[in-house]
């Protein structure tokens, strides 16, 4: 009746996953209990759960990805504690219970915290800077986003109900198979990804065709922000990489349910198929991670330094050419897999050609500074930390492309510190720059500068504290997933990285401690001009939070940096007083369909996990009935009368044409 | 217009040939919709591939198994591809019935291409059910494996198609040829074509270049 599932499958004998489920269930049932009480579930379904407005589906991502970045970074602080005390002692996680954080560390930080954070910040904003009131296809929009939550939600159920995967955040076979784990932490993490790859499938489709197809009146190809083109790149890949993926773990599930042979040692099955089609998606998907970045970066030190963007061609150039090069490059991940010099040799180079369009970026960004009237606020200063650490992950980054050194570095701690050189250094910083510049925009109000500036010190100096002894841990021979060790010269960096941890932890404490001091005094941070930053692209030529339309008239585009030409135009021109004629608008109705549809996913991914089949059955027909019942209705639109509309603008104008007058008077 | 020559980056007209072609704006509902959907189809593509690499490598892997060679039945291939071209053939006249609102054709050319559809997954479901039953299933060898998932992969794909053009059948029926039901139109259309343009390659790559070696 119920398949694999039965009472041994709740750890009872596990202190530290069972208390910490506790907990996050008490959380969860305590906010619960608050919404319903106060009243607030009509809403909350109303206007969130049910949205299909981007703007509200951006700040879906970007909390489930906070949520989870606690929770990846949870297993971060275990996993030092650990190897910091486990020298030649078995420390306080047993093997079976450490390999499973470690997997869980990664899959958590990339899937549900990297790409949520990401799209969400996409979501948010690019249909803002293009001009245009919504993403293509804003039903299928919150359809992707409740099937990354029921991805997230899978991958926490582990803890509690059954196990997770302790093959690593890739699950290489043979180990993942069925004769080496033959649990159900794989099937955990196999199907979580698979139902999380279809939300991101569905949000990379959504954005290239709104890039592509929806673009304001005279935003051509090349007056779009950098945001934008980054955006379209990583998107492309999103829908280039992401089904390889999807293939790769069907592939493997095959083999685990079924008895196929694709990467079994026995009956001719291939592991190092599998090697190359999970980094044929792997690779690209780094890239689908900083691309996003790159652009926020762009934005930022742009604004920041008061000037347009220098190189707009250049970094436009070589956006696209990360894009296509990212596919060119999965080898360099397995180098030592025996395929021979000259295939090393011609993936080695390939690695180190890719590296070249991202030193475009970094002088670009460098050369927009120079002459600029920098402010240093927050999110500069994470851009500029950004540069700095960035470089140096992407110089031991070309350093391990070289083969030779490669069969030296392999799965050691220098690997671990270059890739949590990049991405921490790369994607999470770009994702709280993007943060501190855009959450004024999703929210009305300012951060607190202060405790904005106290969390990139601390979380800066904690990276550094943290990862650069893993470099030398690495130098001395240290390999990656140790659960303990016996090398005495290894313990002093493992205790500094420990300290490091401490760091970066308080870090983390100050950005939670900004968002409450902000939230507190959100009267004094609040922006009225909807222009907080005197940014150049177009969001900020709508109130913060924008209406729900966006914008009462299409803009009308004519270069780059379209807000500040407007602007200029305006102090030049004295805003002119004539009254538009406001128009009615016709917006998507919300829609519960990605909500119900991520609800039967649940059921069908936690029913394919434990074997329970006729639930399989039920929630496979549940989300089909869900997209049927969604064909049939009638209306999918609703209609904003023009007086609201006038009403809404004219407030915003008003604030607007003050700061422009005294700005001209200045 | 010396004012955005003033702010120095106006670059729509780079080479100044006094031409600057200006976005013209969102493109119509219609146009996002196609234009969405073979995005979607081009990644399923790609899902294709990667069973076509898979099948390429482990073609030859038969672990003291059967060749392809000796369980390929030509016949019934050479049956299930004209049944595919044909579908796509009536696919396309229902979508011309679609067009010019014609509840008959429509219906019939949904009707034809349903049908053909399903002969297409009977005959492979034979031809799978023998190979088991004769224990030639995919567990047996790696090339199996991949010959299975590669051909069962598309045959999957048929029968959601069949579904969803029973769906559009009904959904015809109940709420008549709408916008926004032209538009589903359009996208089973590219998709149901798709699926035949998939089943070229495995015709050829799986059937022609397996059966001769």
């Amino acid at each position: 009746m119920l398949g694999k599932l039965d009472w041994s499958a709740i750890p009872f004998d596990q202190p530290i996953p069972l208390i910490a489920g506790a907990v996050v269930l008490v959380g969860i049932l305590a906010v619960l209990v608050w919404v319903v009480v106060k009243g607030h579930l009509p809403y909350l379904w109303h206007e969130w759960i049910t949205s299909v407005d981007h703007k509200r589906i951006g700040v879906m991502y970007i909390l489930l990805a906070s949520v989870m970045l606690l929770r990846g970074g949870s297993d971060a602080i275990m996993m030092r504690i650990q190897q910091a005390v486990a020298y030649q002692s078995q420390g306080y996680l047993p093997p079976e219970h450490y390999n499973q954080i470690f997997s869980a560390h990664g899959t958590i930080m990339i899937f549900f915290v990297a790409m949520p954070f990401v799209i969400g910040l996409m979501n948010l904003i690019v249909p803002l800077q293009l001009g245009v009131r919504d993403v293509a296809f804003p039903t299928l929009n919150s359809v992707g986003f409740w099937l990354t939550a029921t991805g997230a939600l899978l991958v926490n159920l582990s803890l509690v109900i059954g196990e997770f995967a302790r093959t690593g955040w890739l699950a290489f076979p043979p180990l993942s198979e069925l004769s080496y784990s033959p649990g159900v932490g794989v099937d955990y993490y196999a199907w979580s990804l698979q139902i999380s790859g279809v939300g991101t499938l569905v949000a990379g489709i959504n954005l290239v065709t709104t890039v592509l197809k929806l673009r304001t009146r005279g935003m051509n190809y090349l007056r779009m922000p950098m945001f934008c083109w980054t955006t379209l790149a990583s998107n492309l890949l999103i829908v280039a990489a992401f089904p390889i993926l999807t293939a790769t773990l069907a592939m493997l599930l095959l083999d685990r349910y079924l008895g196929f042979h694709f990467f079994t040692n026995q009956a001719g099955g291939n592991v190092m198929m599998f090697m190359n089609l999970i980094w044929a998606w792997g690779h690209p998907e780094v890239y689908i991670l900083v691309l996003p970045a790159f652009g926020i970066f762009s934005e930022v030190v742009s604004t920041f330094s008061g000037k347009a963007l220098f190189g707009y061609r250049s970094m436009v150039l070589a956006t696209m050419a990360i894009c296509v090069i990212s596919f060119m490059v999965w080898l360099h991940h397995f180098f030592t897999m025996g395929a021979g010099p000259d295939v090393n040799a011609i993936f080695g180079i390939a690695s180190m050609i890719i590296a070249i369009p991202t030193g475009v970026k970094i002088y670009n960004w460098l050369f927009t500074m120079y002459g600029g009237r920098i402010r240093f606020e927050t999110p500069m200063l994470w851009s500029v930390g950004f540069m700095v650490t960035f470089i140096i992950g992407g110089l031991t980054g070309v350093l391990v492309a070289v083969p030779p050194a490669d069969f030296m570095l392999h799965n050691s701690m220098f690997l671990v510190a270059h890739f949590h050189n990049v991405i921490i250094g790369g994607v999470l910083f770009g994702a709280f720059a993007g943060f501190e510049y855009w959450f004024p925009k999703a929210f009305g109000f300012r951060l607190d500068e202060r405790w904005g500036k106290l969390a990139f010190w601390f979380t800066f100096t904690g990276f550094y504290v943290t990862f650069i002894p893993l470099y030398v841990a690495g130098m001395l021979g240290m390999t990656r997933r140790m659960q303990h060790y016996d090398v005495a010269a290894w313990r002093p960096w493992m205790l500094v990285a420990a300290v490091g941890m401490a760091i970066l932890t308080i870090g983390v404490i100050c950005q939670i401690l900004q968002l409450v001091v902000s939230i507190r005094n959100r009267e004094a941070l609040r922006d009225r001009t909807g222009d907080p930053w005197d940014g150049r692209s177009l969001e900020w030529a709508t109130a913060s939070p924008p209406p729900v339309f966006n914008f009462a008239f299409d803009p009308d585009v004519r270069g780059e940096d379209a807000y500040w030409d407007i602007k200029i135009h305006a102090r030049q021109q004295s805003l002119e007083h004539e009254e538009r004629e406001y128009h009615e608008i016709e917006m998507p109705r919300n829609s519960p369909t990605g909500f119900v549809c991520a609800f039967f996913a649940s059921i069908m991914g936690f029913a394919l996990i434990w074997h329970i089949w006729w639930m399989v059955i039920l929630g496979g027909i549940g989300a089909f009935a869900t997209f049927v019942v969604f064909a049939w209705r009638d209306h999918d639109e609703y209609v904003i009368p023009a007086a609201e509309v006038a009403r809404i603008d004219r407030i915003n104008l008003e604030e607007r044409r003050s700061l422009v007058s005294m700005a001209g008077a200045t | 217009m010396s004012m955005t020559a003033a702010v120095g980056h106006a670059h729509a007209d780079p080479h100044h040939i006094g031409l600057v072609i200006e976005h013209p704006g969102p493109a119509p509902k219609r146009i996002v919709t196609a234009y969405g959907f073979w995005i979607f189809l081009l990644s399923d593509i790609v899902m294709f591939s990667c069973f076509f690499a898979a099948y390429a490598v482990l073609s030859g892997q038969t672990a003291g198994g059967p060749k392809g060679s000796e369980i390929f039945e030509q016949r019934n291939v050479a049956i299930e591809t004209v049944c595919l071209l044909l579908s796509s053939f009536t696919c396309g006249m229902a979508s011309i019935a679609a067009d010019v609102r014609n509840r008959f054709w429509f219906y019939l050319g949904m009707a034809v291409t349903c049908v053909l559809g399903l002969i297409f997954l009977a005959i492979e479901f034979r031809e799978f059910a023998g190979l088991v039953a004769r224990g030639y299933g995919p567990s047996r060898s790696a090339f199996l494996t991949a010959f299975f998932s590669l051909v069962g992969c598309h045959g999957l794909h048929v029968s959601a198609g069949v579904l969803w053009l029973l769906t559009m059948m009904a959904q015809v029926f109940a709420k008549g040829f709408r916008a926004d039901i032209l538009r589903r139109m359009t996208c089973f259309a590219l998709f149901w074509h798709a699926l035949d343009i998939i089943w070229v390659a495995i015709f050829s790559v799986v059937y022609l270049l397996g059966g001769g070696a």
